[in-house]
């Protein structure tokens, strides 16, 4: 079944004909969706006159493009080298562990969490820091990530 | 009795150590007790360490800033102050008080950063009253190449990490014939363990679009881009704002100033893509592709954005031109070194005490902004190394130390003085997990397009992993050397040149430590794991069997108040009965 994407519309409208439209466009899309799907981009590529290859790429290059459907809250583990030399892997093995991802994924089975790794969130001074939705969270130890975690969890 | 004045350091790091809440709170308490006192906000002031800071003014204590804020004290701070009566504890600076940490601004100059942490950076009227937006009135009297000559006489040189002269490269967009010509400000900070660039921006927005006006009039260009990494959102919401007010005044926008003279100034938004800091690849991503470096010639000042001569400087060498054509060329020279002059601003991180942003003037000695200005080692654990420039750059060791900072001294080390990022490193970092660290970075980041970047990056991963899992051999050091070598000279961008730099000095300075890996199968600072040994000393052990019960493997043996054993054939070496034990006895080497 086709999906009825008209809902891009008005978002469509303020980036067509722009000069370097394509990556805004798909923050903005991806804002509004929580992710880009393929028929989601094979309708973008239509409506703009971009090939789908062209679209798919760009999506692929940058990490901050999502492929797959994302939980409700995203949290960023901070794998910088100033995290790294102040136990980040201890901070992501409690994250982990506390999410209790499926093998191979990174987001919950009941959606409520993706983590994502970032290489520096510019609070460096923190250290390690980890990122939910807006929220930073600094001067991290591995056994305060599940009452972190907790207030997210309703 | 004068007004006092509070103001709540609201940049990234601040909010991150709870400055909102102590904001609020103040907040909330003057609109109950309506006093002759005035609540505001600023950035950072570079002392993230002893983030949430509050900086108290007006009553007869004189200025005064307070570290470690909290929503439970600092209504009673507040109160004291104004009755004269000085906190006991957590003052980090001021005026006629004993601040914790004067002596650590003693050896810095403030030029980038003589706003952040001072005004409101949402507040043009702050901006202006320190002097902004006067340069560039200044700058609309003078004769355009005067500009460029004011800047080349300053040698101001990019603070990007090449280094290469600001005033020159201005000089070649400004002879470029055309139309149309556009300037970028590169506000990716794509180094990990970086922020000079975030605080800039957040704490004094207009300064760096002061510059880009000035550097947009003086080479004929009438558009603009800051291209800013999508982790930074305060950045780019302080920009937008700073833009916003900025064309209600006509600094930007059609006849600035009443001349004939238009600029448009716009905000992209990167989306995770580290070689994007790169200039060729950071245009491609402006015009909405793949960010991947293209050749160069042609320079960007000949043909950049959609082929038009484009110049692209650094947030930090923007963020210097308004003093420069202020205080003029000589004056700047009076900072630094004959062939570096002006200041750098460092992001300290790591294991020092003082971490956050510091202004130094350039030709300083390294041991002096690690021991004075940042305050020393923030545990016992002595100092390893320094690492310069993120993964182009390298570590520094302890006999180092007395490098002064300079582009071309801090070369010579086999590091580079990159964007400025410092990550300090104590005896509890293994260099080896160090070198792995960054290539597994540069790995990951490489855009694909050079065969020795996207391949050979990966077997020198392939080889540091390996010998961090105690399967090194002999001869991979060899192979590590051989295969830098080559992607040095066969890449086409700077991220496959250096992305060797990282092994490359921690073999030079540390081989030792390679060594222990791969003959005695040990990691002297107890870091790679399939290399450490647990164990438990009988001597300490009570036998409470806390370490036994903690063990998911169970491979720990013994009987209550007897000392207890690891079967270390059966040993994950997951750390647990270490945590577990209260009187020290498992050990880790
Ligand atoms: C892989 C790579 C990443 C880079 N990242 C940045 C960056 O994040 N910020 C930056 O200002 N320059 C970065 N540069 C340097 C830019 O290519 C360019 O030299 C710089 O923006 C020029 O500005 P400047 O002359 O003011 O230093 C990077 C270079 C390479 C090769
Ligand atoms: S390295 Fe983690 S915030 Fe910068």
């Amino acid at each position: 079944m086709e999906q009825d994407f008209s809902a891009l519309d008005a978002i469509l409208a303020k980036y067509r004909g722009r000069k370097g439209f394509l990556i805004p466009l798909l923050q903005e899309v991806q804002n509004e969706l929580g992710y880009l799907s393929q028929s989601c981009m094979k309708y973008l590529a239509d409506q703009v006159q971009v090939p789908a290859a062209e679209i798919f790429g760009v999506a692929t290059f940058y990490s901050m493009f999502r492929l797959k459907p994302q939980g409700k809250h995203i949290v960023r583990v901070c794998k910088g080298t100033a995290c790294h030399v102040s136990d980040a892997n201890g901070i992501k093995a409690a994250l982990l562990e506390a999410l209790a991802l499926p093998e191979g994924e990174n987001t919950t089975s009941d959606m409520q969490f993706t983590l994502m790794e970032v290489a520096c969130l510019g609070c460096c001074s923190l250290a390690p820091v980890i990122m939910i939705d807006d929220m930073t969270y600094g001067k991290l130890v591995p056994e305060a990530i599940p009452a972190i975690l907790d207030k997210f969890r309703f | 009795m004068s007004e006092v004045t509070v103001k709540v350091g609201l940049a990234s790091c601040g909010v991150a150590a709870g400055a909102r809440d102590v904001y609020r709170t103040l907040e909330e308490y003057l609109e109950a007790n309506p006093k002759p006192v005035k609540l505001l906000q600023t950035a950072c002031i570079g002392m993230c360490f002893e983030e949430p800071i509050v900086e108290f003014n007006g009553s007869a204590l004189g200025q005064m800033h307070v570290g470690k804020a909290d929503p439970s004290n600092i209504i009673k701070t507040l109160e004291d102050y104004i009755a004269g009566i000085a906190p006991t504890e957590n003052v980090i600076l001021a005026e006629k008080l004993e601040g914790r940490h004067n002596a650590l601004l003693h050896n810095q100059k403030r030029i980038v950063l003589r706003n952040c942490g001072v005004i409101d950076p949402k507040s043009l009227t702050d901006y202006e009253a320190t002097g902004g937006y006067q340069a560039l009135k200044k700058a609309l009297q003078m004769d355009k190449n005067a500009i460029i000559e004011e800047l080349k006489a300053s040698g101001l040189r990019g603070r990007g990490g090449a280094g290469f002269s600001t005033g020159l490269k201005w000089s070649f967009a400004a002879k470029a014939v055309s139309e149309k010509k556009y300037v970028v400000c590169n506000a990716d900070e794509g180094d990990p363990g970086a922020f000079m660039d975030r605080s800039a921006l957040e704490g004094d927005p207009h300064n760096v679009i002061e510059g880009m006006i000035i550097g947009a009039y003086a080479m004929g260009a009438d558009e603009g881009y800051i291209y800013c990494r999508a982790e930074y959102p305060m950045a780019i919401e302080h920009l937008k704002i700073a833009i916003e007010a900025a064309e209600a005044k006509g600094y930007l926008g059609k006849n600035i100033l009443g001349t004939s003279f238009n600029f448009e100034l716009h905000i992209k938004e990167g989306a995770g893509a580290f070689v994007c800091g790169e200039e060729t690849a950071l245009m491609q991503s402006i015009e909405g592709k793949r960010g991947m470096p293209t050749i160069r010639p042609p320079f960007p000042a000949e043909s950049g954005l959609w082929g038009k001569p484009t110049n692209i400087n650094n947030v930090e060498t923007w963020a210097n031109v308004t003093w420069i054509m202020i205080n003029g060329a000589k004056a700047f020279r009076a900072f630094g070194t004959e062939k570096s002059p002006g200041t750098k601003v460092f992001a300290l991180a790591g294991k020092i005490a003082g971490s956050g942003l510091i202004e130094v003037p350039m030709g300083i000695q390294i041991k002096d902004i690690i021991y004075k200005v940042g305050g020393g080692m923030k545990t016992a654990k002595p100092f390893k190394a320094v690492q310069m420039g993120g993964p182009s750059g390298g570590c520094i060791p302890a006999e180092k130390l007395d490098t002064i900072v300079d582009y071309d001294s801090i070369t010579a080390t086999g590091a580079i003085m990159g964007s400025g990022g410092m990550v300090v490193m104590d005896t509890g970092t293994c260099m080896v997990d160090v070198a792995r660290f960054f290539l597994n970075f540069t790995q990951n980041e490489s855009c694909g397009k050079c065969t020795f970047c996207r391949i050979g990056t990966k077997r020198m991963l392939e080889i540091l992993t390996r010998i961090t899992e105690g399967k090194g051999v002999l001869k991979d050091i060899e192979d590590l050397e051989e295969l830098a070598e080559n992607i040095i000279k066969g890449s086409l961008c700077g991220l496959g040149q250096t992305a060797p730099n990282p092994v490359l000095t921690t073999l030079r300075y540390f081989r030792d430590e390679y060594l222990a890996h791969i003959v005695d199968k040990r990691c002297p600072a107890g870091v790679c794991i399939p290399l450490l040994t647990y164990r438990i000393i009988p001597e300490k052990c009570i036998g409470c069997t806390a370490c036994a019960r903690k063990c998911p493997v169970h491979c720990i043996s013994g009987t209550v108040k007897h000392a207890h054993v690891i079967d270390e054939s059966k040993c994950i070496k997951c750390g647990a009965c270490q945590k577990a034990c209260k009187f020290d006895a498992v050990i880790k080497e």
